[in-house]
């Protein structure tokens, strides 16, 4: 079967100048994206990770080659990408419901469509009822879900994924990313998601690309096929697959970490 | 609501109340005690109430200024040119900050001349702004805008620098135009440090109108006390700065009002 990439990535380099130097922070990378994929990024800290998601994002620009979704190059941010940061962000000094629709409002997009689709979201997921709360009304938890509807409401075809996960207590973040991730399965959204979190990786993804130390290169692609318990594709099911010792150990050696 | 209080909640809630009852208790005391003690020391001869005048004599002349209408001529003539001053400083002084934050290279170039007008004491340029403006309420006004203008566009300007980087980001990623990201990020999240500082701005518009008055001025507070003050009538000036300080805090108050009913959210 033939899939349809969203994203190519195109011999991306960075190099970073500051007036101590400059420093190579990505160097060659070659990655393709199909519909509806997951893709986890894991690599040694301070690889240069999250400079990779900005410049797909279009928020940087790289030193060589380029970035197309969905055929067309990035040039500056553009509303095919949805982006998710380590902390929700959501605005103090918002709604629930005014925080998830900032994105369309920059875009000009809030109607009467639109505005029922942020509705149906925050039912869907549960936030319905917090609606009219302001965000330190919520738990971190929700706030994350909220920052995520706010993402998936200007119907991005690619979701950036910026360690989503970090800034939560171990207990939310295992809740908080099986539903995320069943929500992403379920709006059939395509993500790349950069993690430190090797089981989070393995649970979430489809395929995980370890990145190497500075400068930044493609050390391996790994295809993840958990056979998950009773057949039911979440990631806090997938963790119980025979499989996932194996990708963990695997991914682990491929990291190279020593301290 | 809560209907059933256990005994310990209670004793402890009471105690909170008793605390704060305790606290504005002696608050007032302390007023009342002062002003007492005032007026006994200067009926028994104890201080020259040449100096000091005493409480019952500022009182007498602040009904007799009521009464003749004189005091509302001068009081009207005072607030109206802080207010005026006030509002242009700030208005003015955050327009400036915005400028700065749009354009990072006059914000560097600018900024020595800044840090200098910063520690330079404003009040030192009011005989300058004076003879270039008018010896009229328009320098007095301009004496005010001068003393809290540089102030404003610091505090806002590093207001605006300290805004979350993430969030502007976030923005960015929905395509905000920099317009975009003053509107919905900058200006929303500065708004507690725009809110202190026109707190600041209160009691320094004063201070650049009671100084422009001192200098110039016909009539107003500062014209009241500097009047006072020549012929030794103390009971005039210290009448004015009882006025001074009841109104300069009955603004503070304002503005911690509107405060309060604009961030909701941080209840």
């Amino acid at each position: 079967m033939e899939r349809k990439n969203i994203v190519e990535i195109k011999n991306i380099s960075m190099t970073y100048h500051t007036l101590d130097g400059e420093t190579e922070a990505i160097k060659d990378i070659n990655l393709n994206i199909d519909k509806g994929e997951i893709v986890s990024l894991v690599g040694p800290s301070g690889c240069g990770k999250s400079t990779l998601l900005s410049i797909i994002a279009g928020l940087i620009e790289p030193s060589k080659g380029k970035v197309l979704i969905k055929g067309k190059e990035v040039k500056g941010p553009t509303k095919e990408i949805g982006y998710m940061f380590q902390r929700d962000h959501l605005f103090e000094w918002r709604t629930i419901i005014e925080n998830v629709l900032i994105g369309l409002e920059i875009q000009g997009k809030v109607n009467e469509k639109s505005y029922k689709y942020a509705e149906k979201l925050l039912d869907i997921y549960g936030l319905s009822d917090f609606k009219e709360n302001f965000p330190r009304q919520l738990s971190g938890g929700m706030r994350q879900r909220a920052a995520l509807i706010r993402t998936l409401v200007v119907e991005p075809d690619l979701l950036l994924l910026d360690e989503p996960f970090s800034a939560l207590d171990y207990q939310t973040r295992l809740a908080i990313a099986d539903e995320i991730g069943i929500i992403l399965k379920k709006e059939e959204k395509t993500a790349l998601m950069v993690t430190h979190d090797i089981a989070e990786a393995i649970s979430m993804a489809d395929r995980v690309v370890v990145l190497s130390k500075r400068p930044a290169t493609i050390k391996d692609i790994i295809p993840i096929n958990l056979s998950c318990p009773g057949g039911v594709q979440t990631p806090m099911k997938c963790r119980e697959a025979p499989e996932f010792r194996h990708y963990f150990n695997q991914i682990w050696k491929e990291l190279d970490i020593h301290v | 609501m809560y209907n059933k209080i256990s005994k310990e909640h209670d004793e402890y809630l009471k105690k909170v109340k008793r605390r704060k009852r305790n606290i504005i208790i002696t608050q007032i005391l302390i007023l009342v005690i002062w002003l007492v003690q005032w007026e006994i020391t200067a009926k028994l001869g104890w201080i020259d109430t040449f100096l000091t005048s005493f409480p019952s004599q500022i009182w007498n002349l602040f009904i007799e200024y009521t009464v003749n209408g004189g005091l509302f001529h001068h009081v009207g003539i005072s607030v109206l040119e802080t207010i005026v001053g006030f509002l242009i400083g700030t208005i003015l002084g955050v327009l400036i900050a915005i400028i700065l934050w749009w354009s990072d290279f006059l914000a560097k170039v600018l900024d020595p001349y800044l840090v200098i007008l910063n520690s330079l004491p404003k009040t030192a340029l009011a005989p300058i702004i004076i003879i270039w403006v008018g010896a009229g309420y328009s320098g007095i006004i301009v004496t005010a805008v001068t003393v809290s203008i540089v102030v404003t566009i610091m505090n806002v300007y590093s207001g605006f620098k300290n805004v979350d980087e993430d969030k502007i980001k976030l923005l960015e990623t929905f395509g905000a135009t920099k317009f975009q990201v003053l509107k919905k990020v900058v200006l929303p999240s500065s708004f507690p440090t725009i809110i202190s500082t026109l707190k600041v701005n209160i009691g320094l518009s004063w201070v650049g109108v009671i100084v422009g008055e001192f200098l110039v001025s016909k009539a107003g507070i500062g014209y009241l006390i500097v009047y006072g003050g020549q012929v030794f009538k103390l009971d005039l000036v210290m009448m004015s700065v009882f006025i001074l300080a009841i109104i300069s805090a009955v603004m503070y108050q304002l503005i911690a009002f509107i405060e309060k009913k604009l961030t909701k959210w941080q209840q």
